[in-house]
């Protein structure tokens, strides 16, 4: 493994930025020298000290709890103190490790941006405390179900170093956008028996127009986090929250689009996308759905001169689902409670089966280790 | 002949017919045999699995479960053209192949019919097919018509790319670097460009319409500003946002875009000799006009101003 390898060489390419300078941002090359099995953060440090002591960097733990160090390697969101030399100069494009501030966030100075104008803005947007029932405290403290509680643990391994953030693609062109750290911020108290506000907290992200329905699931979030989180996965549970447990219908399409979405299928087997647009905003005789149709007609109207649709396939969609697909839909539907594997808390066959630890009380690979919060 | 299972998906057959159009007629030329999967129905794109998890599970392992009785009969594997049914059976599998428990209780709910999900299916998107199965030096050495002075910007798709384990990107495996290969084999030039991994912004159209368009508009300008003559992608669904919405995105970018953007196996075709025709480019919303030459159906860059 990487830990036996000598100190090597390896080249660092900073990008330097001081607002207050009024000049603009340039490239700093430093090499370093530390074993492959280093990290980047170190690397960072010891170019700070060796050569210029003015790069500006955050960092405290250098465990990968804190969250401080948060930025960009070869392009890629995560933790410096979180990888490793060796790999990220495998990554690199030329032979040389290229490191920037997150994105999405305003630059301090060089490798530090503001986390208070963007990240902390919205994970108070999305009230991150318990609202417990104030009327009625229990005498000591609140028992739940270990379930529930192993339900919140990946949203729970937070350690807020914005990595989310910084790449998210709809907060990218819309700043608004609540984003995946409080979203899934949100998913640990929605998710949480203890809070008695789990429906106002749902109504109020469904209707933000940056809110719930504002992620474009682009996975982005999920390979940014250095903890395994899995932001979007949050997020979409909280839609099932909202649209299927408590129907919330909201003003962004977000409740129509994944019904009609659902009943599609469910009819034609294959997606029939006239359809699929004008229920998604209420119906064809919605007034959004006429807004929207009428915005598009130039286009329509081109895709049916090229032939890209036809007029039949467009209105009429000859494919019929199968029986047994319907089957399917239904008997799933019907179900009293929605089966919701997850092996991030139950772990997978291969996590568990080879070398059972034999006093092992829990199953998973992350579970217990937070389930008594 | 190599034959294999195979899932067109719904789009390339409803808004964009000459996405499966196109694949029908390169097939042949890459010596692959398609077994149309024709009972399979849509994998959810992701919305039924936010909807109810295991219905999108059930409903792609009964997908896998019939590619899977083709395969029993000679099929190598399955194959996709969709970045986002990729994914979105990716995800399913992932937890079907996961747990033996949860895999037979979704097996129970298919068992009326017949059908058994046995785990470990291999499925893949056409790109992977042509760098990982066919190969880049066959490709090339079929290539009748290189794409000469053709400028290409790869389009990816999110759901092909991330997140990258589900995927298999690995050492071995550089998934995310396939299209500039084949762009490369074809005979094409590659454009590096900002937008290439990112999203296309087809998810929330209805949810989010001016974020959506303007994603779109970003990457096809950023693409437009590296000098890039035309885009190539995998996923139809970023075909329906990058193509068939594009005047509604520059509009939205406040700029004039006209960047065609073409299908995978169209772009395939045309390097093995295809006429634009038979490979339903007429039918695009933007006008390939800057890929072809429509009198001699020549494909060559406009500025290069070839028709060699």
């Amino acid at each position: 493994m990487e830990t036996r390898k000598p100190p090597q060489d390896f080249t660092l390419r900073v990008r330097r930025y001081d607002p207050e300078s009024g000049q603009a941002p340039y490239w700093d090359e430093h090499t370093i020298q530390l074993e492959p099995h280093r990290s980047v953060l170190e690397g960072l440090l010891q170019a700070k000290g060796r050569f210029d002591g003015s790069i500006g960097v955050r960092c405290s733990c250098k465990a990968a709890i804190c969250g401080s160090c948060g930025v960009r390697v070869n392009g890629q969101p995560g933790l410096a103190c979180h990888t490793h030399l060796g790999a990220a100069l495998k990554s690199a494009k030329d032979g040389v490790i290229e490191i920037e501030p997150m994105g999405n966030m305003p630059v301090i100075k060089d490798l530090i941006v503001d986390m208070d104008a963007v990240h902390w803005k919205k994970i108070a947007r999305v009230t991150p405390w318990l609202l417990a029932d104030e009327d009625n405290v229990p005498e000591r403290e609140h028992i739940v179900p270990k379930e529930a509680m192993v339900d919140v643990t990946q949203s729970m391994a937070c350690i807020q170093c914005g990595a989310c953030v910084s790449d998210c693609l709809s907060m990218e062109l819309d700043p608004l956008f609540i984003g995946p750290a409080a979203l899934a911020k949100a998913y640990r108290f929605v998710g949480d028996p203890r809070d008695v506000q789990q429906v106002q907290r749902l109504e109020d992200l469904a209707q933000d127009p940056h809110g719930l329905y504002a992620c474009t699931h682009c996975f982005k979030c999920i390979d940014a986090c250095p903890k395994g989180v899995a932001p979007m996965s949050q997020i979409m549970r909280l839609r099932r929250r909202a649209g299927s447990d408590h129907h919330i219908k909201d003003a962004n399409n977000g409740f129509n689009h994944e019904h009609a979405f659902v009943k599609n299928i469910r009819r034609n087997g294959l997606l029939h996308e006239n359809d699929l647009l004008t229920d998604s905003f209420g119906g064809k005789l919605s007034p959004a759905a006429g807004a929207f149709m009428a915005r598009s007609l130039p286009v329509i109207t081109r895709a049916l001169l090229r032939g890209k649709a036809t007029l039949k396939v467009a209105l009429s969609h000859p494919h019929k689902a199968p029986a047994d697909v319907k089957r399917i839909f239904d008997t799933i539907e019907a179900r009293p409670e929605r089966v919701e594997f997850n092996p991030y808390i139950t772990g997978t066959d291969e996590d568990n089966a080879p070398n059972p630890p034999a006093e092992a009380p829990q199953t998973g690979p992350h579970a217990g280790q937070e389930a008594t919060a | 002949m190599r034959k294999v299972a195979y899932w067109p998906g719904c789009v390339s057959r409803g808004f964009t017919p000459e996405l499966h159009g196109s694949m029908a007629k390169v097939a042949p030329l890459l010596d692959l045999e398609l077994i149309e999967l024709d009972r399979a129905c849509c994998t959810g794109a992701g919305v039924i699995a936010e909807h109810n998890q295991e219905l999108a599970d059930t409903l792609n392992a009964r997908t896998f479960a019939l590619a899977q009785q083709e395969i029993s009969k000679g099929a190598q594997l399955m194959m996709n053209i969709c970045s986002t049914c990729q994914g979105a059976q990716s995800e399913c599998q992932e937890r079907l192949d996961a747990s033996a428990e949860y895999r037979a209780q979704v097996n129970e709910t298919l068992a009326p019919e017949g059908l058994e999900y046995t785990a470990g299916i291999t499925n893949k998107n056409f790109l992977w097919m042509l760098v990982e199965e066919i190969g880049l030096d066959v490709l090339e050495a079929k290539v009748t018509r290189p794409l000469t002075d053709l400028k290409v910007g790869p389009f990816y798709g999110c759901y092909i790319v991330r997140p990258v384990s589900r995927l298999g990107i690995d050492d071995e495996h550089p998934r995310d670097t396939y299209l500039p290969q084949v762009i490369q084999a074809l005979g094409g030039t590659v454009i590096d460009y900002a937008g290439s991994h990112k999203c296309c912004g087809f998810p929330i159209i209805t949810m989010s319409t001016e974020t959506s368009l303007k994603q779109a508009g970003r990457h096809l300008g950023d693409a437009k500003d590296a000098n890039a003559d035309c885009l190539v992608t995998p996923c139809p669904l970023c075909h329906l946002n990058l193509d068939l919405q594009q005047p509604l995105a520059a509009k939205a970018v406040g700029r004039t875009l006209d960047m065609p953007v073409l299908h995978l196996p169209q772009l395939v075709g045309l390097a093995l000799g295809l006429s634009p025709k038979e490979l339903g480019l007429q039918r695009h919303v933007v006008k390939p006009t800057a890929v072809i030459d429509w009198t001699t159906s020549v494909v060559g860059g406009v500025e290069a101003g070839s028709a060699a």
